[in-house]
């Protein structure tokens, strides 16, 4: 049963001031119209341009749910096409990553592509003389994505034609980009290994917002941090030194006024992030050698200003997160309504000590993997919500945390850290970038 | 005297304390210095610079099982039960004289929790060493044959 179509009022409605409609979360035709228009008219993570080191190097990622694949063409340009074969729609790469050589070669009748996407041959070509097929789309070769911006190495598309540019899309929020990369001695990022994949029997907008909900670790956590931190008081013994994953583990129990003074600072259209004046990542030990290496590179003030830059978790509206202190990126990829997929990508930081990627690892094992106790609390809230919102006593969702009356939409600012602010910013971005591209109420019936 | 025998004896009676919910009788299978290992990569050879699922100690696997009797972990309500299926051990290494006994154990595990279930294929790879008269584990290594692909919650030990 179609409700909402391409009703950019009925859609919109489903957003209030600080309440949101269950029907975001549980409508399976809210999902279509999400991939239909939210995915396509925002900017998405595609991938690593460490992963595409060589001419011929691809990767494949999905825009939404529609497949891409990623390359690196002879002459070092990195281009995006839709992953099928412009004759019969065969995905022309079907690996996570891989070097394709000098040219992408459909594996069902050999029509073959260069790296650039531009068809290079087809088997029996006289056999389309006169057919009109050069006036066809296949001709082009892959269906490109012109709309592609590569900064510092992390690549994002937009996949339609027309909308917000990248600069005006993310703003200052690319300054948590900027500070991850910072963060190595090279200013450079090394994706390593495959991501840590988890799926998820639950919405995808429940675990972006999630990454700026401070109120729910130390009730949700208390099982697995609380209980690290009791079993460490109970072992250390004689231990000085607490170990790293104590150090990890140990601050999701931080008490809500921790999380009050440190902050949220929003931005517009959606993005925003946790971990301002200080964050759960402020107090890891210093790694031996570390910080003069960023001294050599940055000299000293600088050094410690970008090593001071703790933000816990920055949202990228829609469905990534970036931790720059642990090197972390979050992509939560949807598959349907009520599935996502999440995976978990870890960057070393070139030329930085071992101990800082092996903290990083441990971090994404810990906090993101199915076999993670952190995970394991997270999950079983997304599955309770998704379940509970079937539910026709209350439709709405309550995200009045610290609401004011005056609130403006797609402004910068910094608010108390336990405030759901940045979860109505989403809230706000995600009714605009809906319905961008519908007829606007009053427009409609000219 | 460690025979082979004792050697599968034991991997038999390790997957019966996790099958029957024994954990602290579990736990005092691990030598002090033990570890619990599950790769991410096929034949992963460094569980420190490269992702794995789980790389834990004796403190990690303690916090897992106090965890599990939790009075607040929502994610054991209801609570979790596992299965263990074992092919018989292949032994790689039974030297007493060296003190190296080794085995690798083909599995298929099933974790249940409500009306879910889940069922995962793979290999546990055993490697023990002598304490007093007891063998101990240094390392419990499972590689799931499909370590690459997306799961859902994994709570217990495989």
């Amino acid at each position: 049963m179609a409700r909402y179509g391409k009703d950019a009022r009925a859609i919109g409605g489903l957003v209030r001031d600080a309440e949101v409609h269950r029907d975001v979360y549980v409508d399976p035709e809210i999902f279509e119209l999400e991939m239909e228009h939210l995915f396509p008219n925002s900017w998405i993570y595609v991938g690593h341009a460490s992963q595409l080191l060589k001419p011929g190097d691809f990767i494949t990622a999905t825009v939404g749910r529609q497949p891409v694949v990623a390359s690196r063409h002879t002459d070092g340009s990195i281009h995006l096409f839709y992953n099928r074969c412009p004759h019969k729609g065969v995905k022309i790469a079907s690996e996570p990553c891989g070097n394709t050589g000098k040219f992408f070669r459909c594996p069902y009748h050999a029509w073959s592509f260069k790296t650039d996407g531009s068809l290079l041959a087809i088997p029996l070509k006289k056999g389309y003389e006169g057919t009109g097929f050069t006036d066809t789309q296949a001709n082009d070769g892959l269906s490109r994505i012109r709309n592609v911006v590569v900064y510092r190495d992390f690549i994002f598309a937009r996949l339609s034609e027309n909308g917000i540019g990248f600069e005006d899309y993310f703003g200052e929020s690319l300054s948590t980009i900027d500070n991850m990369v910072d963060r190595s001695p090279e200013g450079k990022l090394a994706v390593m290994a495959a991501p840590i994949r988890y799926m998820h029997t639950c919405n995808w907008k429940m675990l972006v917002e999630n990454q700026t909900d401070t109120c729910h670790p130390m009730v949700a956590h208390e099982s697995s941090a609380g209980t690290a931190i009791k079993v460490w008081q109970r072992e250390q013994g004689d231990s000085k030194e607490t170990p790293m994953a104590v150090q990890l583990y140990g601050p999701f129990m931080s008490p809500y006024e921790f999380y009050e003074q440190s902050g949220i600072r929003i931005w517009p259209n959606g993005h925003g992030h946790t971990g301002v004046a200080n964050s759960i990542h402020s107090n890891y030990s210093d790694v031996e050698g570390y910080l003069d290496q960023m001294i050599a590179t940055y000299g000293e003030k600088r050094a410690h200003e970008i090593l001071g830059e703790v933000r816990h978790n920055t949202v990228y509206f829609p469905n990534i997160m970036v931790k720059g202190a642990v090197q972390i990126l979050r992509n939560f990829i949807p598959i349907a309504v009520d599935r996502t997929l999440v995976e978990s990508w870890v960057y070393r930081l070139v030329g930085a000590p071992d101990k800082l990627y092996e903290r990083a690892l441990m971090y994404n094992r810990f906090i993101n993997a199915p076999t993670s106790i952190v995970g394991h609390d997270d999950l079983e809230m997304y599955e309770r919500a998704q379940e509970g919102l079937k539910t026709n006593g209350n439709q709405w969702v309550n995200l009045r945390r610290l609401y004011e009356s005056d609130e403006e939409p797609d402004v910068t600012a910094v608010i108390n850290g336990t405030s759901e602010r940045q979860m109505r910013n989403q809230f706000h971005a995600w009714a605009k970038f809906m319905t961008m591209d519908m007829d606007q109420p009053g427009e409609a019936a000219e | 005297m460690i025979t082979e025998k004792t050697i599968t004896d034991f991997i038999y009676r390790e997957a019966d304390l996790l099958d029957t919910m024994q954990w602290q009788a579990w736990l005092d299978l691990f030598h002090p210095e033990g570890r619990y290992w599950m790769p991410l990569e096929w034949q992963q050879q460094d569980p420190v610079l490269q992702p794995s699922l789980m790389y834990e100690d004796l403190l990690l696997m303690k916090v897992r099982i106090e965890r599990l009797a939790g009075e607040r972990t929502f994610s054991q309500k209801p609570k979790s039960r596992c299965h263990h299926l074992l092919q018989a051990p292949q032994i790689l290494a039974c030297d007493p004289a060296a003190g190296i006994f080794r085995a690798k154990t083909s599995y298929i595990y099933t974790e249940t929790r409500g009306d879910a279930l889940e069922r995962f294929s793979g290999w546990a790879s055993h490697d023990l060493v002598r304490v007093g008269d007891d063998l101990k584990i240094r390392l419990k290594r499972i590689d799931l044959v499909n370590f690459d692909a997306p799961f859902g919650n994994i709570q217990l030990f495989m």
